[in-house]
């Protein structure tokens, strides 16, 4: 009986020490300006920002922004995976696919992302195709390269014992492979999916596509500090927001998995 | 990984080691060579002349970067890049060290250390240059606003994750804070650690070009800006092989650092396996 009780009071005292954290946060943030240390002009009262937060809550063309940025983050999110999965799956089980592919992919995979921005603005101008470009580029080899790991790291005997079981290739996939790939590319999916989140706003501020990135850079060139500080705030919960969300999918896909298992004994 | 290794030398064997050195070599630059000539070959048929040959990069490369160019724009981008990741290590470790060990520190940060996290590193940008100007210090403060998280975040999960029995041992040894730190803390929390770097270098580079395409009239990332404006596209095309060349080397030289800081690590990791 004692041990859950003290449990659940640490639980209490983090949760409490937490929220301290964030007020603390909050107050040094208004008495910054407050006191003058930084101008109002170029830090904001917090009280201001969250006023201009409520405001665009309530406000149909914000939804309409965020919308659009998130249009393009799930369809370049989609597109990666699928591409990711499937070229990955290939490469993954064919060795010599693998060792012929290793040095290109080691070249091409620490191109920054943004790099390409000149060239997709080149060869689709100031639409969603360019952002797509720069999403899809940066988000496959987070998922392709876990993918390779992951159907490389099948167990020997499990792989062994399934041949000499007879399993047809469709069951091998189906048994063997999904299943040791499974937790790799879940990894892949979550990391994918902050950092196609990231390259949709960052697309919006350079190429100037419409959606929440070119808000915060339309803000910025009027001088309009609190929309700024709004809406990086903005960004800011809506990345955590798909850090949640892909983690828990990852914990309910794996919770078969002896990563997830342990995890809920202690 | 091990089998494949271990196919390759067994049907190697037989045909000796002039054999193996060429297999590897085709393995490691067939695909690059193939795919080069398949480029060239599609570009001098088409017309479309936003993809010029390789050739023609090749040689808007050696012109654009080789010279004075190098000194005007490379070095100074490298140098804030530099700079840059120095600082976020140093500062994410440090400072991840300290709230990784004090506990209450911990739980009161750590909601606002993940909001921090989940903020788009490259939104920053304006925030700070809203800040401080447009300015090399802005440059190299937005570098590591988004550098830091990933390594401040990891470093506070390495050390938390020390061994509990290794620490006890060293309360019982009543082993200086110190050494505690030198010997126990920081080893123990760096394969954590550099797996943040990673994920910072990464960030790094980002944030150097967008930086530099936002606010700039030098440097890698104004530069390729430029010559996109200014249609001068093979121009523009040697500006990305540099940057990748930029990226390639920063993995490479992490890859070498992270093999010498971690031996003992990867060593420990191949006995337990086989």
């Amino acid at each position: 009986m004692r041990v859950p009780s003290t449990r659940r009071l640490r639980a209490l005292r983090k949760a409490l020490l937490g929220v301290v954290g964030l007020a603390g946060f909050l107050a040094i943030w208004q008495l910054i300006p407050t006191l003058g240390l930084i101008n109002s002009q170029y830090l904001p009262y917090v009280t201001d920002v969250i006023a201009r937060l409520s405001e665009e809550l309530r406000d149909l063309a914000f939804w309409r922004r965020l919308g659009a940025t998130m249009t393009s983050w799930a369809i370049g999110l989609a597109v990666a995976t699928f591409a990711a999965i499937v070229l990955g799956t290939i490469v993954g089980l064919v060795p010599f696919l693998r060792r012929a592919t290793h040095t290109t992919v080691e070249f091409l995979r620490p191109i920054p992302s943004v790099a390409l921005i000149p060239l997709a603005v080149l060869m689709f101008g100031i639409q969603r195709q360019a952002a797509l470009v720069i999403i899809i580029y940066a988000s496959f080899w987070q998922v392709f390269v876990q993918v390779i790991y992951g159907v490389a790291d099948v167990d020997a005997v499990a792989r062994d014992t399934a041949r000499s079981f007879g399993l047809t290739r469709r069951e091998r996939l189906s048994h063997l492979v999904l299943p040791t790939t499974l937790p790799y590319l879940m990894t892949g999916l979550r990391l994918a999916a902050s950092v196609a989140l990231i390259l949709a706003i960052t697309a919006e501020m350079v190429i100037g596509n419409p959606g929440l990135g070119r808000m915060i850079e339309l803000s910025r060139s009027a001088g309009d500090s609190v929309g700024l500080y709004a809406f990086v705030v903005v960004t800011g919960l809506l990345g955590l927001l798909v850090n949640l969300v892909f983690r828990f999918i990852e914990r309910r896909s794996l919770s078969w998995h002896q990563s997830v298992r342990g995890e809920e004994v202690l | 990984m091990t089998a494949h290794t271990g196919s390759v030398a067994s049907t190697a064997r037989g045909r000796g080691i002039g054999f193996r050195v060429g297999a590897s070599f085709l393995h490691a630059l067939g695909l690059p060579f193939l795919l080069l000539v398949i480029w060239g070959v599609a570009t001098s048929t088409s017309t479309n002349r936003f993809f010029p040959g390789p050739l023609t990069i090749f040689e808007a490369f050696v012109d654009t970067w080789v010279g004075p160019a190098f000194v005007e724009d490379v070095l100074p981008s490298l140098y804030r890049l530099g700079f840059g990741i120095l600082a976020s290590i140093v500062v994410g470790v440090a400072v991840g060290t300290l709230i990784g060990l004090v506990r209450w520190l911990r739980e009161l940060l750590e909601p606002l250390l993940e909001f921090f996290r989940a903020i788009p590193p490259p939104v920053l940008i304006p925030v700070v240059m809203l800040l401080l100007g447009i300015t090399d210090t802005m440059k190299v403060v937005v570098i590591v606003s988004g550098a830091i998280w990933p390594i401040l975040l990891n470093t506070i999960d390495g050390v938390r994750a020390t061994d509990s029995v290794m620490t006890e041992t060293a309360d019982s040894f009543q082993v200086t804070w110190w050494e505690r730190l030198r010997f126990l803390v920081l080893p123990a929390a760096s394969p954590r650690i550099m797996a943040g770097v990673r994920q910072g270098l990464s960030v790094a580079l980002i944030l150097m070009v967008i930086s530099e395409m936002f606010a700039s009239s030098s440097g890698l990332g104004y530069r390729i800006a430029y010559f996109q404006r200014n249609y001068l596209i093979a121009e523009m095309w040697s500006g990305i092989l540099l940057l990748g060349l930029v990226g390639v080397f920063l993995a490479v030289a992490f890859g070498v650092v992270e093999r010498r800081v971690l031996r003992w690590y990867h060593g420990i990791r191949e006995v337990s396996r086989a």
